[in-house]
């Protein structure tokens, strides 16, 4: 996973609240069996016409926001499906960090995994992030995850929670498995405990 | 003196935590993972990668669901890429040696369908699946939620997830059910209540009498649109209702191991006491059949009632957000719910693709006929599904009252296969989400029970199940 530490980019405005992981990437996109080249599909509907041709009234396709690598948004950004495809598509199409009032759980526990950077924060500070973002590429927004600040273009510095664990992984670029796999004998001694305390647990054979 | 009292979910969450972390976060040991198609083949393929092998196969189940065609399936798959993406998990699976229900298995089916139906869920497990409506399983007393691929990943190798413990939200449902009203009619209007982000960060426990009645099915159901509010998952203490269904299913214990189980089941609901971080109440006497009028499943709204007016919301980005749904869904203030007419009528899905909702919608359809130009489709949530409605002969009645008959799948629930809807077209659904686009580009959805569904097919609107004769 790339490391997320210190980030300064333009900044789109998506004044939606409820933003859904089919909105983000719909799921006739999810056929493949990789990772990358999902960033084409992001939003698509919103993006491109029946056609396939570009909406021009659609933020990600105005200048300089093609080139956003923080979105703007409103409440419960990610609800909807658990697909990683949304942060995946994010990520290809050049956005590592969300700014939003609110998210929904399980996207927001897939960005991290992908080296994205959510920050919930108060309505009405996203208002303002919201207006910043409305300035284009003269108003670049920095995020700083060691600090955990961000910094609007007049310089003020806004302070954001983030999970402590989550941030050091986000700002080694950890692999999870590995750190999780060294705690594999704690993980034995639960199963040879669950093997007395429930032996009634059958195990799965599918013949 | 400290309250020690528990909830179901505290008591589910205590028993899987292999260690807590210094922040709080806990390895949780993950009892059963659920596989399918659509959200694994990058996770097998960081196994191969890393080298890793899959902590235990005999824990883990995989099936097709998401995006095979439900016409004939004898000549394989047909679309390349879901061809592909079937044929990478059989690889998969043959490669980690992971137990797999192929597509020619009667027992195949939607993954949150077959789970309870072999006995593979089960009261006080923990149950992952690179799904969001992993909750349904929730309805068996487990602690069932959707996971992305990553933790997918994270699982495979080590049969754990880091997580912190979600809050508890007790959602109780006094009194009784009125008649014409469903399981999907209670949750739909829980959701109405709370909002599709009531539940965020909690896990919804659903106690009272009218949950109390439900079967096991309706159980799934309310448990399965828990993520529709939000919330991490969804669960129903166990009893029993809940051990005679388990009783005798493929993969539950047997004889003496039974009641061993049962004798632990039975210690799982909440103790009295137990403190909730919130609590919901809803009176079932007050519900009637619902429908979603827009593209947000909180957008919900008795039958009997109307298109709702963005003049009257005083919010400015709220009134924009009701305004644009409408025009998606090209309805007008005021207009009647029971007057919006339907071009396709889908009953299936992990929300509703059991056994019990295709004889509610067969009870509705039975002598009827499907409305002229209306296109009605019934895809049983698995091949045992399929199987036991044949053997009751509903599968007739589908078929003489003009519905479609299909093989199992998620089908027009979220459009991965060849069951879309096309732009502009109306569909009534009993599927989960109503989202701009979920069944097909540019389709319009209308969220409600497999009886209001039957109802809608043969009058070719949206109809108010209790007025059919």
């Amino acid at each position: 996973m790339q490391p997320f530490t210190v980030l300064t980019g333009i900044a789109a405005p998506l004044p939606l609240a409820n933003v859904d992981t089919d909105k983000i990437i719909p799921a006739r996109f999810l056929k493949t069996i990789k990772r990358t080249g999902l960033g084409v599909h992001l939003f698509d509907t919103l993006r491109f016409d029946g056609n396939g041709a570009e909406r021009p009234d659609f933020v990600l396709n105005t200048e300089p926001y093609r080139h956003a690598e923080v979105l703007i948004a409103h409440e419960n950004f990610g609800c909807g499906s658990s697909r990683e495809h949304a942060p995946w598509a994010l990520l290809d199409f050049g956005i590592r960090c969300v700014i939003a009032p609110s998210f929904a759980d399980i996207f927001h526990t897939n960005c991290f995994k992908n080296g994205i950077l959510p920050i919930a924060l108060p309505r009405e500070v996203c208002d303002q992030l919201m207006e910043d973002a409305r300035m284009g590429g003269n108003a670049r927004l920095t995020i700083d995850l060691s600090r955990q600040v961000v910094v609007r273009p007049n310089g003020e510095e806004i302070p954001f929670a983030v999970d402590a664990l989550r941030r050091q992984m986000l700002l080694n670029g950890l692999d999870e498995i590995g750190q999780t796999m060294q705690r594999g004998p704690a993980i034995d001694a639960y199963e040879t405990r669950l093997r007395q305390q429930a032996p009634w647990m059958p195990g799965i054979n599918a013949t | 003196m400290a309250n020690t009292a528990k909830t179901l979910f505290d008591k589910v969450w205590d028993s899987h935590v292999v260690e807590r972390l210094d922040d709080g976060t806990c390895v949780l040991y993950i009892d059963r993972h659920l596989v399918h198609e659509v959200t694994s083949p990058q996770a097998f393929e960081g196994l191969r990668l890393a080298g890793r092998a899959v902590r235990r196969p005999d824990a883990t189940i995989a099936v097709v669901d998401h995006n095979i065609q439900t016409s004939d399936r004898s000549q394989g798959i047909a679309e390349p890429e879901s061809r592909i993406q079937v044929e990478t998990l059989e690889a998969n699976v043959a490669e980690f040696g992971v137990p797999y229900f192929p597509v020619r298995d009667a027992r195949q089916g939607i993954v949150h369908i077959i789970g309870p139906e072999q006995g593979i869920s089960l009261p006080g497990m923990t149950i992952v699946c690179g799904d969001s409506h992993t909750s349904t399983h929730g309805a068996m007393g487990a602690l069932a939620f959707g996971i992305g691929t990553s933790e997918v990943e994270h699982v495979l190798a080590t049969q754990t997830l880091l997580q912190k413990p979600a809050k508890n939200m007790l959602v109780q449902v006094d009194g009784e059910l009125p008649l014409g009203c469903t399981a999907k009619d209670i949750v739909l209007a829980i959701i109405g209540e709370i909002g599709t982000a009531g539940g965020t960060g909690h896990v919804i426990e659903y106690a009272g009498e009218a949950i109390r009645e439900l079967d096991m099915a309706g159980r799934m159901t309310i448990c399965n649109m828990s993520i529709e509010a939000g919330a991490r998952a969804g669960m129903i203490a166990p009893d029993d209702t809940t051990f005679a269904y388990i009783q005798g299913r493929p993969y539950a214990p047997k004889g003496e191991a039974f009641d061993r189980a049962v004798e632990y089941w039975r210690t799982l609901p909440s103790d009295p006491g137990a403190q909730y971080d919130r609590v919901v109440t809803l009176h079932a006497s007050e519900i009637a059949p619902m429908v979603t009028w827009g593209t947000s499943p909180e957008t919900v709204l008795p039958i009997t009632g109307a298109v709702p007016d963005p003049a009257s919301v005083a919010d400015e980005a709220a009134r924009v957000q009701m305004q644009r749904m409408l025009d998606y869904m090209a309805l007008t203030p005021g207009q009647e719910l029971a007057s919006i007419p339907v071009d396709v009528v889908f009953i299936g899905s992990c929300t509703n693709g059991r056994i019990e909702d295709i004889r509610a919608a067969a009870q509705v359809a039975r002598g009827k006929h499907v409305a002229p130009g209306v296109r009605a489709m019934v895809v049983p949530g698995s091949g045992l599904v399929k199987q036991q409605a044949e053997a009751e002969g509903l599968d007739r009645v589908m078929l003489d009252a003009g519905f479609e008959w299909r093989e199992a799948g998620c089908s027009m629930c979220l459009g991965m296969n060849p069951d879309k809807l096309k732009p502009g077209q109306r569909c009534a659904s009993t599927s989960n989400r109503n989202f701009e686009g979920r069944q097909g580009p540019g389709g319009r959805t209308h969220l409600l029970s497999p009886a209001m569904a039957a109802a809608a097919a043969v009058t070719g609107r949206l109809t108010d199940v209790r007025e059919m004769a």
